[in-house]
């Protein structure tokens, strides 16, 4: 019997930058086993949530996450909603749409980008992080910030847009449609990402079925299932789409299906526009009567579940925030055994991991008079004028 | 206290009120069933059977779990999801007596392992027989036998004092002072 090595990635990951913290158990390059670790930066948000209003709670749980600031509140509305009997507008329905597959857009073009980099190949991560900035703008103008951005409410969305604003949404979505094809190709026929992610970190059906695996990492392994067709919430029922799938269940695989949604994602937001209706953005809301409910979403990385249970009073009872890395991340263990330690680095990367880690904030400190040179209130106002000045320049 | 559970009358109907039926006695109470979403109680003696039962049914997963802090215990709410027909069906056990306990479907079902964990560290809830109860939410640092997620433990009265800041012992004495 060969030596047995234990190798430690983190507490905090190199290429990442997150708090994670995996052991992989080798035998020469061969890891045979592995442990890992999470949570270095759990901020107790169900229990912050139970000493806030129902209509507080959205903006808390925005803040799970950066990138699927769209998806976490919307599960959790549903789920109110589902409590309360809510008949949401048809107009709100359309308007959380366009945001929510703006966000699928501009976070899987940050995997690709991110996968390029892992592997060394930093022409993919360049291309795909320039052509994901038009959405991030997109979502600023649309809802006045690039992460965070407070669009649905109970019953309906915060804000409307205007038919210039969806036009020029539409329009930022068409043009994507050329440069995505490029990388598209660029990164599936390149003869050198086959060898690297083909047959790579492969997870069968059968295991991603037992360990509850979610979004493009269920999908990448030929499991179709997707909230927004099977438990269709704001308007995936009305509009044509498909659900893409790949069979072999490796990197490839995911890589192939996360590339293929962001089309889907553009056909849906024209749609959108297309057919928006008109009329309100909300229903009024008066009463929570007490009850549970349930409300999914498919988020970026996959499904993200969310319960509520109310007691009548104005705050929920209890609020379980379950985010599809959680189902996600413990995949390693079928995926990442037996293949070399390269291997794994892309691997551990190939289920889009996302760790809740946006908690913190930097201050930036005059040196000479040690004075933070920007308060809280300083850079809202900062961060609305750039805002308003992309709005007319756009 | 023994409280007789009488079956509602909620009748089973579409693909939530066949689950429900093939779970058979194993459901002790049905709180609702419509054509989207499913609440039932379970016998806590037959989780793992029924948990059994559930995997193997076609286009089931286990979406996630929630550990609910309410006046007889834990509840542990067990939401099972179905595609393609979309459906979430809630299961709940109830985690009672002086420990807390409740069978682990961890070894059925490994997506139940972290969750359970996380159960087990926020809650209390104890999970028998479950293949990996080390810490996975808290820190090692966290004193035993408080659960930061229970209706008694204040946020900021019951929070215990940080651990130690540790100094790196290859840093020189003057150095340490400075800090």
């Amino acid at each position: 019997m060969s030596h047995r090595t234990c190798i430690n990635i983190g507490p905090f990951h190199p290429l990442q930058e997150e708090a994670e913290f995996f052991q992989l158990y080798v035998e020469g390059e061969t890891v045979v086993d592995m442990d890992m670790r999470t949570s270095y930066n759990h901020r107790g948000i169900e229990k912050i949530d139970e000493s806030k209003t129902f209509d507080q709670v959205p903006f808390v749980v925005e803040r799970v996450c950066g990138i699927c600031s769209a998806s976490h509140p919307l599960a959790y509305i549903q789920a109110v909603e589902e409590i309360a009997h809510v008949q949401v507008p048809e107009r709100a329905l359309y308007l959380r749409t366009i945001v929510n597959e703006l966000e699928r857009i501009h976070s899987h073009m940050l995997w690709v980008g991110l996968a390029g980099h892992f592997l060394g190949y930093n022409t993919v991560f360049m291309w795909a992080w320039k052509y994901r900035e038009p959405i991030m703008e997109a979502l600023e103008i649309a809802t006045g910030s690039r992460v965070n951005y407070a669009n649905c409410k109970i019953g309906g969305v915060r804000r409307d847009m205007t038919e210039d604003l969806l036009k020029q949404i539409d329009k930022a979505c068409a043009d994507l449609v050329g440069p995505l094809d490029m990388l598209t190709k660029a990164v599936l026929d390149d003869p050198i990402l086959h060898a690297r992610l083909k047959t790579v970190g492969v997870l069968t059906p059968q295991a991603a079925k037992l360990y509850g695996a979610l979004g493009p990492t269920a999908r990448g392994s030929g499991l179709p299932i997707d909230v927004r067709r099977d438990d269709p919430y704001a308007a995936y029922d009305r509009v044509d789409w498909d659900v893409c799938t790949a069979p072999d269940g490796d990197v490839f695989g995911k890589a192939v299906v996360r590339l293929l949604e962001c089309f889907e994602a553009v056909k849906i937001i024209r749609q959108c526009v297309k057919d928006m209706p008109g009329g309100e953005i909300d229903a009024k809301v008066e009463h929570i009567p007490p009850g549970e409910g349930v409300g999914h979403v498919e988020a970026p990385r996959g499904e993200t579940f969310h319960y509520v249970r109310a007691d009548g009073s104005n705050r929920p009872v209890r609020h379980k925030v379950r985010a599809p890395s959680f189902n996600n991340i413990p995949t390693f263990k079928a995926s990442c055994i037996g293949h070399k330690i390269p291997d794994v680095a892309i691997i551990l990367a190939s289920v889009d991991p996302c760790y809740s880690c946006t908690e913190r904030m930097c201050t930036a400190v005059d040196a000479d008079t040690k004075k933070p040179m920007y308060d809280f209130a300083e850079m809202v106002r900062l961060s609305r004028e750039k805002t308003e000045k992309m709005r007319k320049e756009w | 206290m023994t409280v007789a559970l009488s079956k509602t009358e909620i009748p089973l109907t579409g693909f939530v009120g066949q689950v429900l039926q093939r779970l058979g006695e194993a459901v002790v109470e049905v709180e609702k069933c419509d054509r989207r979403r499913g609440f039932a109680r379970i016998d806590p003696a037959r989780t793992v059977e029924v948990a059994e039962k559930m995997i193997a049914m076609e286009g089931c997963r286990l979406a996630t779990a929630t550990g609910v802090d309410v006046r007889d215990g834990i509840d542990v709410l067990y939401h099972w999801a179905f595609e393609p027909q979309g459906v979430v069906v809630t299961l709940k056990v109830l985690a009672a007596g002086p420990d807390l306990q409740v069978e682990s479907i961890a070894n059925v079902v490994p997506a139940a392992n972290w969750i359970e964990r996380e159960m087990h560290d926020l809650l209390g809830a104890n999970f028998r027989n479950h293949p990996d109860m080390r810490r996975l939410i808290l820190d090692d640092s966290w004193p035993e036998g408080v659960y930061p997620l229970r209706k008694d433990f204040d946020q900021v009265a019951d929070r215990p004092p940080l651990p130690p800041n540790q100094t790196p012992p290859d840093v020189p004495p003057e150095k340490r002072q400075a800090e």
